[in-house]
């Protein structure tokens, strides 16, 4: 079945067999490897994505059921080579520590600040209590929404990416894809 | 994982999807918010040979007063009823219930009606169903059918749904004034099934009980209605002594087994003492109003 959508701005489209799942869609048929499977279960968020404005476990929605809709991807928070200011926020609060979870704790993030811009701590936490870290580092990536929303994620805020290898990976997969 | 190979049709008319059902019979399923039934079917606990996926059929998605009901769509996500006001004015207790069900991904996905159709013992919402006396409205080619709620759990993943039939909505009664409800979960991490959950509503006119519910999650093969308890209540003036005995009586209704989450008594001891509990919150509620 073809599926059609609009994924960080970009339509894209690809032909899958119904039991595809939207994780894989994005990861091995639109190449955007940046939301990742963890658990493959509903349990842990690393495969989070933002689908038509709401955060959703993309391992349990199935890809033709996204036909039509926007999606917004980890690969989606940078804008014109310049860091989100969520993803300055982690760098410079030691929001991350394996990385695994980050995509998803990142996007959870930012649908929270877009929905409440200073959220309080409890709030926080009560949003991001469906993403799992198994490093535990949740007191920094607490932090980091935090100051995202305040504002106050410093001098890291809008950084430009420069030469960062990330770059160089993401539009070399964006050409391959 | 990926699920059994399955044919998918995503139909956007409800005559559209009943025929399809019809057609199908067994192998037809019912896709919603899929955030039980994907899974079961990556596990192959269910291999559906064809889904019917009904997120494209508009006006399911609604919360709406109908014959003094308040209906709530199939489409209604758990996160719609988070949000809702005419569920907070309606259903204190749906209202409790809903900050309290998987967590906040799976609730911008799965639906309240799927939730009670999957008759899953450790689902919330059929408890809280069963204590407000809830409907379940469910189409077929041949029209529609209310099903009440304790005529719709029948078993372990077992509904009282034909071949050939969906459900479109529930709906509950809307709550009077001295309406109040509460849900009480005890859960080892969000997202994980409830060790014990209990629902419990009640009304009160001029002092007296005139209605009470209360239903138990994750304690037997199904969500129970704690029916001896319940008519303790009815018609007495609300007391501590009163409310003792009633949860007493739901501790003996439950049939909880002895798991990783705990014991059976140490389960029982919970449905005691949250039932309790939750009365007097009802109770506090309803003075509150004033």
């Amino acid at each position: 079945m073809r599926v059609d959508v609009t994924i960080n701005g970009e339509p894209r489209s690809a032909e899958v067999e119904p039991r595809t799942l939207l994780v894989d869609f994005i990861r091995t048929h639109l190449g955007l490897t940046g939301t990742h499977v963890g658990c493959d279960t509903t349990s842990c968020g690393a495969c989070t994505v933002i689908l038509d404005g709401k955060p959703v476990k993309s391992c349990t929605v199935l890809a033709v059921q996204a036909h039509g809709s926007e999606l917004r991807t980890v690969e989606g928070l940078r804008q014109n080579g310049r860091l989100h200011p969520i993803q300055a926020a982690f760098k410079e609060h030691h929001g991350l520590q394996c990385g695994f979870c980050t995509p998803g704790m990142m996007l959870v993030g930012a649908a929270l600040l877009e929905k409440n811009p200073a959220p309080s701590e409890e709030e926080i936490r009560w949003e991001l209590s469906g993403n799992l870290c198994r490093c535990t580092g949740y007191m920094n990536i607490v932090e980091a929404i935090k100051a995202a929303g305040a504002g106050s994620a410093g001098d890291a805020v809008g950084e430009d990416l420069g030469a960062a290898e990330s770059v160089a990976a993401a539009e070399e997969m964006e050409a391959h894809a | 994982m990926y699920p059994a190979p399955f044919e998918y049709s995503a139909p956007t008319t409800l005559e559209e999807a009943t025929a399809l059902l019809a057609e199908l019979g067994d192998e037809g399923r019912v896709l919603a918010g899929g955030q039980s039934l994907l899974p079961m079917m990556k596990l192959r606990l269910a291999t559906p040979g064809h889904l019917v996926d009904i997120n494209r059929i508009p006006g399911l998605d609604r919360i709406e007063h109908v014959d003094g009901h308040l209906q709530i769509g199939a489409l209604v996500r758990h996160a719609d009823v988070v949000d809702s006001q005419e569920i907070a004015d309606a259903s204190p207790l749906m209202a409790s219930t809903a900050p309290w069900v998987a967590d906040p991904l799976v609730r911008n996905r799965g639906t309240v009606c799927g939730s009670v159709a999957h008759c899953d013992p450790e689902g919330d919402w059929n408890s809280v169903m069963l204590a407000l006396g809830a409907e379940v409205v469910a189409a077929s080619r041949h029209g529609e059918r209310v099903i009440p709620i304790e005529d719709f759990v029948v078993d372990y993943f077992t509904n009282s749904l034909q071949a050939g039939e969906m459900v479109t909505a529930v709906r509950i009664p809307r709550g009077d004034a001295g309406t109040a409800g509460k849900y009480l979960k005890l859960e080892r991490k969000v997202g994980d099934y409830a060790t014990v959950g209990v629902a419990t509503h009640l009304r009160i006119d001029g002092g007296t009980i005139v209605e009470a519910g209360i239903g138990l999650t994750s304690v037997g093969p199904r969500n129970i209605k704690a029916r001896e308890a319940e008519a303790m209540l009815v018609g007495e003036a609300p007391s501590s002594e009163l409310f003792a005995e009633a949860a007493r009586a739901a501790a003996l209704a439950s049939d909880p087994a002895s798991d990783v989450r705990g014991p059976a008594d140490y389960k029982r001891a919970v449905v005691e003492a949250y039932v309790r509990r939750g009365l007097e919150a009802c109770v506090r509620q309803i003075s509150e109003e004033g």
